[in-house]
């Protein structure tokens, strides 16, 4: 039962702390025009730019191939396994999911090459040594240890799904079920939950704020429209 | 002032990325701006009691005003990508000039006093009090930034290191760190109308002088008109144009195009200066104001196109935030912009660029040139920072790539690019950009020189480039004095204009007329 609450509490955190940041990031003017050039000059343009930039990470492919490769196959990865993690939580299966279950298996596995690269980068690699804080180290053990237990349960030693799938069911209609007991997938749900609390307190924060970085998701169009801040139009008014 | 002796950087075949070396610039300090100065910008000049309170006050509203710098303290993964793009970090090595562990010293702050998990587990995610070691390096380090804009390209979330340099300077600024050489400057554009301090009668000497010269060199009176009610074009141009070589060369291809086209054209001793410092601050205050000369010259000669000069800076404010401060350009539907928007020809884009302008007359057939006149020269061209990266020409992206290189290789014969890595939106700075031209700065200026340096002088082996065109008037002044270091002849930098000025055929207008 003490999953139950952690879970609700945990979830709680992860939506209430997002809708508070995304909603203080749009709240939050950007006075002037600052897209990084050459950048496209009609919003088309710059959904197309951003849409490269969160799947292919574009500008991280021009600057490092290394930590592209590890970032985008830990990144696709987890996509896929994240996709693959819906047959818990809906109550039908569609039949594209039952496709992607075969797949997000076995991307758990880019998933984890990808974490152990990055790790191995932050201690490999004088400059990225230097800019390490003990929490990127962490995150990323954090990450891998979901990954791992995870993957035991899907590869060594399997757990009850059907208990797990009515306790998540359980919980989301609010009608609390017992949890599975092996430790390795209670050691899974914990460390999620973790990640779930820490997520929009922490560096994590850069899926919502890609999204919102001026740099990229302002069209090039300084001389046509007049883009003008509230807080800055009133300085016109006394002129 | 002397400064400190310090050894130049070798230049090796290709840039090389360096080991660390922690501490290398920490002694790198700019001078700070003494009491008349920021008296008169309405900063205190030294630290007071309550120096930590006024810095995190300043932070919280500036982390309120600007999402850039909101979104961009949070975002950052620490993945490493931009350690090796910043040209400081390439020339000194010291591991705080990577563009990262710049934003970090702000970072550590703002987590400590602004986030949850910094406030909780400060240790754990890198938080630091805000202490008088840290407000140090800030000053140190938030003045050994160009605000060049190169790690934002190479950043996954585009995450701009210098809209942290800015904010940390306003705050410095705030609680009484301002730095002299840009205050300085900053006041005598406000009090004389230019950086340089040039009031109006010697400025007009100068012209006068200048038209001479031309008249003397080419038999054609070409003008140099100032204050003239009812041009059809105001030119604003950096003043360093005015009396700094190479920058008045430049000048002088300005003056013959004009002249070459038939161009009914003014400069205006109001508004002398192109440069805005306000810029590097980080104050919206302070850059409006100094922009508003411009509108005010525009609205008082009734002038119907805004035409810039060659200043990288100066470019990007012109392009990116001219029309958002003080309305020059279009698209505005309030009072303030239209006034002036129904003033201007809206065949032309507001504000101009002289290379757009010059470009669309050599296309058009309005002005003649000989590329033969520059033969002896062999050019390659640096993209300066704000023009690549903050700005634009013409009408599609990438356009302040080609209109610059269009224009001069039709009034030269021999170009050659740098390596690719080293131009257009990937360029490497001068290294004296945003607010670092300074003496007092030298050490810093010449390492970060040293990538630009390497790139050219691949070219200078490889094509016997001896000559390097650019359009920013702080390039321009940054190499001639940096590059007799690393053993160049400083003639060898000079403007895109200066080449023009060679090439024009003046007497076909004459002709025309
Ligand atoms: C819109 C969605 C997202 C985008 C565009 C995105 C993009 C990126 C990029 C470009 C990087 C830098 C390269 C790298 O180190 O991999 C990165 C790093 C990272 N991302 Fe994401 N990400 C997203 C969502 C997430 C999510 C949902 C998580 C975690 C649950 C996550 C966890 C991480 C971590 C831990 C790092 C740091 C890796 C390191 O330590 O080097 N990301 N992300
Ligand atoms: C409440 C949320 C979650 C639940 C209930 C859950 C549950 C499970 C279960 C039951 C398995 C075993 C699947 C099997 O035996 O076939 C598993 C595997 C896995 N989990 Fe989770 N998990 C959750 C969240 C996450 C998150 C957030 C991540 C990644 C950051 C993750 C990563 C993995 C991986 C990599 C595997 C192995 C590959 C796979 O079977 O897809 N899980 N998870
Ligand atoms: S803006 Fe330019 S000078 Fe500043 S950190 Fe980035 S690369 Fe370095
Ligand atoms: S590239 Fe961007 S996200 Fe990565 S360390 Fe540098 S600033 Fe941070």
């Amino acid at each position: 039962m003490i999953f139950a609450g952690v879970f609700y509490i945990a979830t709680l955190l992860l939506v209430a702390g997002l809708v508070y940041k995304i909603f203080d990031y749009s709240r939050t003017p950007a006075p002037l025009k600052i897209p990084t050039t050459p950048a496209p000059t009609t919003q088309s343009g710059v959904v197309y730019r951003m849409a490269k930039e969160v799947v292919l990470f574009e500008s991280l492919f021009k600057s490092n191939k290394w930590i592209w490769v590890f970032g985008w196959l830990f990144h696709f990865g987890l996509f896929l396994v994240l996709v693959r993690h819906l047959r818990y939580f809906l109550p039908t299966i569609p039949e594209w999911l039952v496709f992607i279950q075969p797949f997000g298996m076995y991307a758990s596995f880019m998933m984890v090459v990808g974490l152990a690269g990055l790790l191995a980068r932050r201690f490999l690699v004088d400059r990225v040594r230097y800019i390490s804080t003990p929490s990127d180290y962490l995150m990323l053990v954090l990450l891998l240890g979901i990954g791992l237990t995870g993957m035991m349960t899907t590869f060594v030693v399997h757990t009850d799904i059907v208990a797990l799938k009515e306790f998540f069911m359980g919980l989301m209609y609010f009608d609390v079920q017992p949890v599975p007991t092996d430790p390795i997938i209670l050691t899974h749900l914990a460390l999620v939950a973790l990640l779930m609390v820490i997520f929009p307190i922490s560096k994590l924060l850069h899926a919502p704020g890609v999204f919102f970085s001026p740099t990229r998701n302002q069209a090039d169009n300084p001389r046509e429209h007049r883009h003008v801040a509230a807080w800055a139009a009133r300085l016109d008014q006394n002129n | 002032m002397a400064a400190a002796e310090f050894d130049i950087p070798e230049v090796k075949d290709t840039i090389e990325i360096p080991k660390l070396r922690e501490g290398a610039m920490a002694h790198a300090k700019s001078f700070i701006a003494p009491k008349p100065v920021q008296d008169f910008m309405g900063y205190p000049h030294e630290l007071g009691e309550d120096w930590k309170e006024r810095a995190l006050d300043k932070m919280g509203d500036l982390l309120g005003k600007y999402r850039s710098l909101k979104v961009f303290l949070d975002a950052c993964v620490h993945c490493g990508a931009c350690t090796d793009k910043c040209h400081y970090y390439l020339g000194t090595s010291d591991p705080k000039n990577m563009p990262v562990a710049r934003q970090d010293l702000m970072r550590q702050v703002y987590r400590r006093y602004f986030t949850t998990a910094g406030k909780l587990f400060p240790k754990l995610v890198g938080a630091k009090e805000l202490s008088k070691e840290v407000l140090d390096d800030w000053y140190s380090y938030y003045h050994q930034c160009s605000e060049c804009r190169r790690c934002s390209v190479f950043c996954p979330y585009g995450i701009d290191t210098a809209e942290i340099t800015m904010a940390g300077r306003e705050i410095l600024n705030h609680v009484g760190m301002g730095q002299k050489y840009s205050n300085e400057i900053l006041g005598k554009v406000q009090k004389i109308g230019n950086n340089l301090g040039l009031p109006g009668p010697a400025l007009e000497d100068t012209l006068l002088g200048l038209e001479e010269d031309i008249e003397a060199d080419t038999g054609v009176p070409v003008k140099l008109p100032m204050d003239v009610k009812g041009a059809e074009v105001l030119l604003v141009t950096p003043s360093a144009d005015f009396f700094s070589e190479p920058h008045v060369e430049s000048l002088i291809g300005y003056a013959k195009v004009f002249h070459a086209a038939g161009i009914n054209w003014t400069l205006s001793s109001h508004a002398s200066e192109a440069g805005n410092f306000g810029l590097f601050n980080g104050n919206y205050e302070t850059m409006r104001k100094v922009a508003m000369r411009i509108r005010d010259a525009a609205l008082e000669l009734g002038v119907k196109r805004i035409v810039v000069g060659e200043c990288g800076h100066a470019w990007r404010v012109a392009y990116s935030f001219w029309n958002t401060l003080t309305g020059i350009g279009y698209g505005g539907n309030d009072p303030f912009s239209i006034e002036l928007q129904k003033q201007l020809d809206h065949n032309y884009p507001q504000p101009q660029h002289i290379c757009e302008l010059t470009n669309d007359l050599i296309k058009a057939g309005k002005i003649q040139v000989d590329p033969s006149k520059n033969d002896d020269l062999v050019v390659t061209y640096h993209d300066s920072c704000n023009v690549a990266r903050a700005s634009r020409m013409g009408d599609m992206p990438g356009g302040q790539f080609i209109i610059p290189r269009e224009l001069i290789k039709s009034v030269v014969n021999n170009f050659h690019n740098m390596a690719d890595d080293t131009i257009y939106e990937s360029t490497f700075c001068c290294g004296g950009g945003g607010g670092l031209l300074t003496d007092d700065l030298m050490e810093v200026r010449v390492k970060g020189a040293l990538p630009r340096v390497t790139a050219l002088n691949a070219v200078v082996q490889e094509h016997q480039v001896n000559f390097m065109a650019t359009i920013c008037a702080i390039c321009k002044a940054q190499f001639t004095k940096v590059l007799p270091k690393y053993g160049f002849d400083m003639s060898m930098v000079g403007g895109v204009h200066q080449l023009v000025s060679k090439a024009i055929k003046l007497e076909v207008a004459e002709q025309a007329d």
